[in-house]
């Protein structure tokens, strides 16, 4: 965690303060708020969203729109957008979370379709296809967060918020009961374990995240539209926790931050680009099929058994 | 000029039809590859594409008749899709759920950064198998293509029902689906039903995408959103079922078509979620998708 | 694949060693193959003229610093096929500039970007292209929301953007720093409709994608309609990868709309004239300029014919008499384009060649500071472009009227001059 802190904080002056590679790290800590939500979900619940990028839009319009059209304070805005997001992922999520599985997966997809096609349609309200502009940048007493650099640290200040509490939620009962969902939700629930509550929770609390990244996506982009909050999203997002591996915490992070800054890399490739990017990721999947940090944990763990046994072989051999 | 209010509900239940009939046949490759594998594949929508624009190249660039073009696209198509399982489903063995979808996604993005080299970004339209002069039924027009459309998509119910029920290989792939482990034991290799799966699914993509171009036309960006609604339809039907796939794609086709003619052009497609949420919620298996089903294997 | 489908005989299970093996051997393959496409990607691109156009190590001895312009335009995604001919447009006229010395013998260095038609990937690219390239002006994006998006980061670095992108609102109000090169959406529906007023039609019916292009020629259709003694008697929309809008169009069929204005960017409006002709709905057709794609037409097949629509008259470049004050550069950049690129000019790549040589006429007039530049684009008059004639001033930041618009209908497949 140290270590993560003081990587982040050497990052800007590394690369330099008025580097693009700000901006880039900016949007991953961005996408990270989300996968850290959604890898309790999948990770620990075992459930599967491809519906977080409405949670998203929906933090984002609604900061947006109260703050542009109703002159709201952004904070407010953010709570207010946190309070409407919370609330409609407990609706959505009570009968919703009855499904498993692809029909699951069918569900959220579709709950997140309607909310692109309501912001598209609604055009009075929220600027249509079109989107709307001029939301204000965010401010911490007074001070606004104008540069990247500032953005930077503040996004991912709240990132390292989002993480600690997450490993929290692991670690409390909830986190205990989640797992045993996972591992068979039958048998939890012979336990006595309330799985459905539990998956509910969870469940607001990712769309809870989703919907603060979206917030700080409007205050930081300053124009919000409904290309950022389409499908593609949703599956990208999912596709970041499995690649990251989602059975860690860390996974999330990590690939958020790779698939973000991948493309950058890819552009030497022009139009091939989205070609090379596909390869990369089923290669990823076919050599590490629990993820990055998935493999890398499962490597240190050989090489320490390994270790341990050369150990004692020697022991043995003296 | 104006139409009577009948002829028009008409025309929307046809219109419903055959936009239906499409998601019907992107929705039945979807199942396929669910039975064998439990996975949904999200490079279905791919194989719809390049069935659509390797025909447009077959026919128009190389100028080879309808009938051996269909049947090569097919065969190239099919191809693609055992290479594409033997390269990235079969390395994966003991993977979960999600790492397969996962290699899927990528696959699908390889596939259309493919297309996109080779076609370029332009749309391609295919001429109409017969005559482009609507059909009229009672005030409402239907076109020759669509017939074609609704045939081929009864066809390949019949010739699929046909061979998971009278053919030795179908009934293999039937066994592996139900149990796998069972399926072993009496001598059947599940990997290569797998493989097999991806072939034959792939295989009708190509059909749907040749059929459909005529009318819908052909991008290298076009499949994800096939593959969307064919979704839709395969989930609401009950995975698995082709019969349940066909219904629903109908279904959906005359929701949206309804939707977009009584309603609002634009809430179509949210009124045809709505009632396909409504329909999970009450039946969680879909239409026609026994308990069974539900059995998925976990993430 | 000789796959033995079903094992004859019962084999016991295969021994995990032997499994192992053999999916070793598959991972290398693979492996293999995803580097063998990789590198031949890699190798692949570079030929057409990979993004940066390198400015062909001056053949002069003293190699004068390059003057970097930036670009990002939509070259991946749904809005590729917009994208795609600006990126070209704008590669092909590097090219040409450069082989003729550059500007006061400096070359000069475009440095494009994919926006993937996405803001976040836009807001980054302009942040790369001003932070860590330098550049002195920036052309595109291609989509009017995208544009939207970085305005406040042009505003911010006060760095020239000439957009592509078509939307009213990215010059109304007026922005410091914001040009755009399109025809503007209101003047586009003033053509359509003073036309319409010619043939005596006043209920229509208008139906418009859902992107922002279409939009925004809803909102102005509507806005307008009333002003021009128009009603509209139906509104519909259809997604852009609808396949079958008969639907919409029966229920226009059920009004008494004397003639359907169809306002879409994307391919998907070439079904709209199709479904009509299944319905036999014999009104006319009108379309945006956003039909400016002879590919739309060939998609549309027979039932293109006699559709209108108003667009600059590079498309109808052939039809134009000698005289036309634009033709010789119009048809240069026609047969340029298609010869180098072995596809359709159309409007879109046009709006990066307006755009491109804006900065290149300011460039020349007042060298690369980024200031001096906005400050020339502002006083450009009598600026003849593809697009049509431009005439900025502080006030009017896209510098085209309504007279950059010409009416134009499909003709045995191809484009032409309306004449009564």
């Amino acid at each position: 965690m140290i270590v993560f802190i003081l990587l982040f904080c050497a990052f800007p002056f590394l690369v330099g303060v008025k580097s693009y590679w700000i901006t880039v790290f900016i949007f991953a800590g961005i996408y990270s708020l989300i996968t850290i939500g959604l890898s309790l979900l999948m990770g620990y619940a075992g459930q599967i969203s491809l519906g977080h990028a409405a949670f998203f839009g929906m933090g984002a319009y609604t900061s947006g729109l109260l703050t542009t059209l109703l002159n709201w304070n952004p904070w407010l805005a953010l709570l207010a957008a946190l309070l409407l997001t919370s609330s409609a992922a407990l609706l959505i999520g009570i009968p919703t979370l009855r499904l498993s599985g692809h029909y699951l997966a069918m569900a959220t997809l579709a709950l997140g379709e309607i909310l692109v096609i309501f912001f598209k349609a609604e055009v009075e309200l929220t600027g249509g296809p079109s989107g709307f502009g001029l939301i204000p940048r965010l401010s911490i007493f007074g001070f606004v967060l104008k540069r990247d650099i500032e953005f930077y640290f503040f996004v991912w200040s709240i990132v390292a918020l989002a993480l600690v509490m997450a490993m929290n939620v692991i670690h409390s009962r909830v986190g205990r009961a989640l797992r045993s969902i996972h591992g068979g939700e039958l048998a939890a629930n012979a336990m006595g374990i309330n799985t459905s509550s539990y998956k509910v929770q969870v469940f607001v609390l990712s769309a809870a995240l989703a919907s603060l990244s979206g917030s700080l996506y409007a205050h930081y982009v300053t124009f919000v539209s409904p290309t950022a909050c389409e499908l593609k999203l949703s599956v990208f997002l999912v596709v970041m926790v499995a690649i990251g591996g989602m059975h860690h915490l860390w996974g999330a992070i990590v690939g958020t931050i790779l698939l973000t800054v991948l493309p950058e890399f890819l552009h030497v490739f022009q139009d091939f680009d989205i070609l090379a990017y596909g390869l990369i990721l089923m290669i990823i999947m076919i050599f590490a099929p629990n993820g990055l940090v998935g493999a890398l944990a499962a490597l240190i763990q050989r090489l320490r058994r390994r270790f341990l046994a050369v150990d004692s072989q020697r022991r043995g051999v003296i | 000029m104006g139409i009577s209010i009948w002829s028009q509900i008409l025309q929307y239940l046809v219109t419903g039809v055959s936009i239906g009939s499409i998601y019907g046949m992107v929705a039945i490759g979807f199942n396929i590859i669910y039975n064998a594998t439990g996975i949904i594949n999200f490079a279905q929508g791919e194989f719809v594409m390049l069935g659509g624009m390797i025909m447009v190249t077959l026919t128009a660039a190389f100028g080879a008749p309808v009938i051996v073009a269909f049947f090569l696209t097919v065969a190239i198509v099919a191809l693609i899709g055992g290479l594409f399982e033997r390269l990235a489903i079969y390395p994966l063995k003991n993977a979960g759920v999600l790492s397969l979808i996962i290699v899927t996604i990528g696959g699908s993005i390889v596939l259309k950064g493919v297309a996109m080299f080779v076609w370029g970004k332009e749309s391609y339209a295919l001429p109409h198998f017969s005559s482009e002069e609507p059909i009229p039924i009672l005030g409402a027009s239907i076109l020759p293509q669509t017939l074609w459309i609704l045939g081929a998509m009864l066809l390949t119910v019949v010739l699929l029902t046909l061979f998971f029920r009278f053919t030795l290989i179908g009934r293999a792939m039937r066994a592996c689906s139900s149990n796998r482990t069972a399926a072993y034991l009496v001598g059947i290799d599940a990997r290569q039903m797998v493989c097999l799966s991806f072939i034959l699914s792939a295989a009708i993509g190509a059909v749907a995408g040749i059929i459909i171009t005529p009318i819908a036309l052909v991008d290298y960006n076009r499949g994800f959103l096939l593959a969307l609604k064919g979704f839709s339809a395969a989930v609401l039907g009950g995975l698995g079922n082709s019969a349940g796939a066909v219904i629903a794609g109908f279904l959906i086709g005359i929701l949206e078509s309804l939707g977009a003619g009584l309603v609002s052009s634009g809430y179509k497609d949210a009124i045809a979620l709505i009632v396909l949420l409504v329909i999970l919620f009450v039946r969680p298996s879909g239409i026609l998708g026994d308990k069974e089903a539900l059995k998925h294997r976990s993430f | 694949m000789g796959c033995g489908l079903i094992r004859a005989d019962r084999t016991p299970l295969p021994q995990k060693v032997e499994e192992c093996g053999t999916m070793r051997n598959h991972r290398i393959w693979i492996i293999g193959i995803a580097l063998l496409f990789v590198f031949a990607c890699g190798g692949g691109d570079q030929e057409p003229g990979g993004a940066p156009t390198q400015p062909a190590e001056t053949q002069q001895a003293e190699v004068q610093e390059p003057i970097k312009i930036g670009a990002i335009f939509a070259i991946t995604g749904p809005a590729s096929f917009l994208g795609e001919p600006e990126r070209n447009t704008a590669m092909m006229l590097a090219e040409e500039i450069n082989a003729a010395g550059g500007i006061n013998g400096r070359p000069i260095e475009m440095l494009i970007e994919d926006t993937e038609g996405v803001e976040d990937n836009a807001v980054k690219a302009v942040r790369k292209l001003i932070n860590q390239e330098g550049v002195c002006a920036i052309i595109g994006p291609s989509r009017s929301g995208v544009t939207m998006a970085v305005v406040p980061i042009m505003e911010e670095s006060e760095i020239p953007l000439i957009s592509c992108a078509a939307a009213e609102v990215i010059v109304k109000p007026v922005k410091k720093w914001v040009f755009k090169t399109p025809q503007t959406d209101s003047d586009c529906v003033i053509k359509i409709y003073e036309h319409m007023k010619t043939a005596n039609i006043e209920k229509i019916a208008i139906i418009t994608g859902t992107t922002g292009f279409g939009d925004a020629g809803r909102q102005q259709l509507k806005s307008i309609a009333p002003t021009m003694g128009i009603t509209i008697v139906a509104d519909e929309t259809y997604g852009p990868a609808d396949t079958d809008m008969t639907a919409q169009l029966t229920r226009i069929k059920g009004t008494d709309a004397q003639a359907v204005v169809n306002w879409s960017i994307v391919a998907a409006q070439s079904i709209v004239p199709k479904n009509m002709k299944q319905l036999e709905m014999d009104i006319p057709l009108y379309q945006s300029h956003g039909f400016g794609n002879i590919k739309f037409v060939e998609l549309a097949g027979e039932a293109a014919e006699g559709i209108l629509f108003p667009a600059g008259v590079l498309l109808a470049v052939e039809s134009l008499p000698d005289d036309h004050p634009r033709k010789a550069m119009l048809l240069k950049y026609k047969q340029d384009y298609e010869s180098k690129f072995n596809a359709n000019a159309s409007t879109f790549g046009g709006h990066a060649y307006d755009a491109l040589m804006l900065v290149v006429d300011a460039l020349k007039a007042v060298g690369d500071d980024p200031a001096k530049i906005r400050d020339h684009i502002e006083t450009i008059k009598g600026f003849h472009g593809t697009a049509g004639i431009f005439n900025f001033s502080p006030e009017d930041h896209n510098g085209l009227t309504k007279d950059a618009f010409s009416m134009i209908t499909v003709k045995n497949g191809k484009f032409v001059l309306f004449q009564l």
